[in-house]
């Protein structure tokens, strides 16, 4: 058994380019040995927290530690990270074992130890007989590969893939996370992956960072921060999401459209009496005919969409238009009402 | 009626391209001292003439010894210059890349007579190194150019990969850039080389009476007594030519030396 | 078909190493050479043309004004005219060819294109002394082009076209021509294949596309080759040496004259002071002209 891994600590990060603000102050512990995901839109931020943690930026404020240790001032070639780039970075004029093997060179290992080790790596990522090829006589799912088993090589204390799936196409990209995920479990290496497919985030993190707006924005699970977003960003980019105005009457509890719902129990206190924005997920509503016995509201039918698993549903209410996803079953112009769940609702102040 | 006027152009090129080297090459058959086109006679004796008068391959070897050491100095000037523009951020590197640069910038008399007041002063007019310098820095514009495309073209994750695997700068440049501009700095070579091989005006102003190279001979010689040997050896000349180019396309990708993109 | 990994960079701002002492150890033999060879050259010529010639030797270090006076009389402005002119026709005709068929060179797969790359850089790497005595046989009654006509019947008698204006504008457009479409070449062979396309869904005849969509978006390069080529040809000597009359002989053939023949150096160098703000002048207008923006203060990288 191997020591514990160090947790990754980052404190009152900044980074500016000129004038222009790419990060601010961004504090977050990831614990070590698990695989993080940093989500957010393009132009948010993540890669830049990435290329600051790797060491290939230089931080205008705050700090990285790695445990104990400061990383802040260590340059990129002793820092210990291991690195998938957005295109791989595969260099053209090397074999695909030289190319895994390439650290191993500049650390001096003799050619036959290092030629050995780079032929395990290639073994761990499914990939034993491309070893003597040309990297440009590969595909982009085997590019990737040889990409993670490079930055694997030294064994480094951190795994750092930047957008490592976006150039695949949609099927082998799902393949890789799966197996992405599984590698990651086998070496226990801490992982940050930087994406901008919520999903990916979702599906294969321990830990998700959403990022907008330059900032982290939410730290959490998975789960968490799709069941409690603390702001409307998070709410808004993580899965999809209905947006109401509304006031919080009594603790635990929303006045909106006019109805008195139960807030989730475990959300963010909301102040009393203030404004808030309520959120609730288009899964969490459910379309009744009939005016049912929990909250709900009624409305008009005004599209309708057939997802195939699931029925899209757009029901206009006041000057509000509601998105339910479920089974389906009313047309255009019908009557509703819309049943909201008795937890899922959130309150949000930001 | 598109395809037309475009093989219509491209013949037209081609033919002003080739036209005037046909005529010489007819010119280098005659049988007897004469420069008729179409030739009299066939025969190859001006081409064994150009190898074995040592009034010619004197000044060639002369000019083979000069373009590759010129060559080399442009080489060696354009390098690292390219590189530090590339790499580093300093601010006095692009009024230098400015100075590589402006020599295409310049009537060529003018640098041919910079050239000729230079070495005067400097009281070594007339030696033979002198052109070798003072090519090497005009010509280092053509190495330069093609490193900064050659850089250009270079993926910065490649040096940022190599980095994240402990590479520092030295090992950057030796492992990453280097390999990778390799075949960018040989067209560059070649492309001085060449050029060094066929430049007049430097040469003659600043050793054409005391180290003849080849294309001052041959201005020589067009003034003072045609001789079929010209024509065979302006032949020979673009026959090299053709070969050093079609070597580097054959060897690599020559569009992309040219300045086109990284892949088709 | 692999193109996505390789060319989808990250956008966002990348910073570059702080500069230690390394790059100004790698910068002290470009600057030295290139300062020692090109800009004390320029230097000493500037100071020249201020000098006092000495019969017997090269020059002596002075202040006389006399050399641009003679620099500027009506025989070397008369001189410094007919080089203009001649530069500018053949820049202009230059243009005219290797502007479409550079276009429609880097419109063909990359292959096809190869053979047509080698010619023109065999073409240009040609020496100016060879080209000069191609023409001139090309041109010539006895071996020319002329006595290949008489031959097959379409000409009468055969005639010497060399020496003359023609034959020089033809032999500048000849050694131009390689020089601009290698200029040309980088900027159209990344032009996007889809921006014509994409005009010509919209209706535009090719014609019309070239016009309204490739040219705008060259013009700059266009503009810089048009600067690049009228200067070259503007500095020819053995050119007009060879295949002009004395009425053709341009700034250059009288620059060298002077500095060899006649040794009269600080003559030869205050020509070439004026030459070169004359051909400054005319090139920055150039590019005003045909870019329609003033000058970048960077210089635009020439492939070679």
């Amino acid at each position: 058994m191997s020591p514990p891994r160090p947790d990754l600590v980052i404190q009152g990060l900044g980074k500016r380019f000129g004038a222009t603000v790419a990060l601010a102050d961004v504090d977050l512990r990831l614990p070590g040995g698990s695989l993080v995901c940093f989500v957010g839109p393009s132009g948010c931020g993540k890669t830049t927290l990435l290329r600051v943690i790797a060491g290939l930026e230089t931080p205008s404020e705050g700090k990285v530690f790695l445990g104990e240790r400061d990383l802040t001032r260590v340059p990129v070639h002793r820092r210990d990270v291991g690195m998938v780039f957005q295109s791989y970075a595969l260099f053209p004029h090397l074999s695909v074992a030289e190319n895994v093997a390439y650290g191993l060179r500049i650390r001096g290992v003799p050619r036959r130890t290092r030629l050995e080790r780079a032929q395990e790596l290639l073994a761990l990522v499914q990939l034993p007989d491309v070893g003597s090829r040309r990297v440009s006589q590969l595909s982009g799912g085997m590019r990737q590969r040889v990409a993670m088993a490079r930055a694997l090589a030294l064994d480094p204390a951190l795994f750092l893939l930047d957008e490592p799936l976006s150039a695949l196409d949609a099927k082998l990209r799902e393949g890789m996370q799966v197996e992405l995920r599984r590698l990651q479990r086998r070496v226990g290496i801490t992982t940050i992956i930087v994406t901008h497919d919520q999903e990916e985030a979702m599906t294969m993190a321990d830990l998700v960072v959403v990022m907008g707006d330059n900032r982290v924005q939410q730290v959490g699970p998975p789960l968490d921060i799709y069941r409690r977003p603390v702001n409307r960003f998070v709410a808004g980019f993580v899965g999809s999401n209905n947006f109401l105005p509304g006031r919080v009457v009594s603790p635990g509890q929303v006045e909106v459209a006019g109805v008195r719902a139960p807030l989730a129990r475990d959300a963010a206190p909301a102040p009393l009496g203030g404004e808030v924005t309520v959120a609730v997920r288009p899964e969490n509503l459910r379309l009744r005919a009939q005016a049912p016995a929990a909250v709900a509201l009624h409305g008009t039918v005004v599209f309708v969409r057939d997802l195939g698993r699931v029925v899209e549903t757009r029901v206009r209410v006041a000057d509000q238009e509601l998105i339910v996803s479920g089974r389906g079953g009313f047309d255009e112009g019908d009557g509703v009402w819309v049943e909201l769940p008795e937890s899922g609702v959130v309150a949000l102040t930001s | 009626m598109n395809r037309v006027l475009r093989a219509a152009l491209f013949a037209l090129v081609v033919a002003y391209l080739i036209a005037p080297l046909l005529v010489v090459a007819g010119v280098s058959l005659n049988e007897r001292q004469v420069l008729f086109f179409p030739p009299q006679g066939l025969s190859l004796r001006w081409y064994g003439a150009a190898f074995t008068d040592p009034s010619w391959y004197r000044p060639a070897i002369n000019s083979l010894l000069v373009a590759t050491f010129a060559a080399l100095i442009a080489v060696s000037i354009a390098l690292p210059l390219s590189y530090v523009v590339w790499r580093y951020r300093v601010r006095y590197a692009k009024a230098v890349m400015a100075m590589g640069l402006a020599p295409f910038a310049l009537p060529p008399v003018i640098t041919a007579l910079g050239a000729l007041a230079l070495w005067i002063v400097l009281q070594s007019y007339g030696r033979p190194y002198t052109v070798v310098l003072s090519h090497g820095a005009f010509l280092t514009t053509l190495p330069l150019a093609t490193l900064t495309v050659g850089l250009q073209n270079l993926n910065p994750q490649l040096v940022e990969a190599a980095r994240t695997m402990g590479a520092t700068g030295s090992a950057v440049f030796r492992t990453i850039v280097f390999p990778f501009v390799r075949p960018y700095l040989i067209a560059g070579f070649v492309f001085a080389f060449v050029l060094s091989l066929n430049e007049y005006i430097i040469a003659y102003m600043t050793v054409g009476f005391t180290f003849e190279t080849l294309p001052v001979k041959i201005f020589a010689s067009l003034r003072y007594g045609y001789s079929p040997v010209m024509a065979a050896i302006s032949v020979l000349f673009f026959a090299f030519a053709v070969v050093v180019f079609a070597a580097v396309g054959r060897l690599g990708d020559l569009p992309r030396l040219l300045g086109a993109d990284e892949t088709d | 078909m692999n193109r996505a990994p390789a060319q989808s960079r990250p956008q966002h701002r990348r910073e570059r190493p702080e500069a230690g002492p390394w790059p100004h150890l790698l910068l002290a033999w470009p600057s030295l050479a290139l300062t020692v060879l090109f800009l004390v050259p320029l230097g000493t010529i500037a100071a020249l043309g201020f000098f006092r010639r000495i019969p017997a030797g090269f020059f002596e270090v002075g202040f006389v004004t006399d050399n641009y006076a003679r620099a500027l009389d009506s025989f070397h402005l008369e001189r410094l005219g007919v080089s203009v002119m001649l530069a500018l026709a053949a820049t202009l005709i230059t243009l005219l060819v290797a502007v479409p068929f550079t276009f429609l060179l880097t419109r063909r797969p990359r292959r096809a294109q190869v053979p047509y790359l080698v010619l023109v850089l065999a073409s240009l790497s040609l020496s100016e002394v060879i080209v000069g005595f191609a023409w001139s046989l090309l041109l010539s009654r006895t071996s020319g082009i002329s006595n290949v006509l008489v031959r097959i019947g379409l000409m009468e008698t055969a005639v010497a076209w060399s020496p003359g204006l023609w034959a020089v504008i033809l032999a500048f457009v000849f050694v131009a021509l390689p020089l601009a479409i290698l200029s040309l070449y980088p900027t159209f062979s990344r032009l996007d294949q889809e921006l014509p396309e994409a005009a010509g869904t919209m209706g535009a005849p090719p014609l019309v596309g070239f016009v309204t969509v490739v040219l705008p978006l060259v013009r700059r390069a266009v503009a810089a080759t048009a600067a690049l080529v009228f200067i070259f040809v503007l500095g020819a000597y053995v050119i007009p040496q060879t295949l002009g009359r004395p009425a053709h002989w341009t700034i250059p053939v009288h620059i060298t004259d002077q500095a060899i023949m006649k040794n009269h150096l600080p003559l030869a160098a205050a020509l070439a002071i004026v030459l070169l703000v004359m051909s400054s002048v005319i090139a920055v207008a150039i590019v005003v002209i045909v870019s329609g923006r003033p000058p970048r203060a960077e210089p635009s990288v020439p492939a070679p």
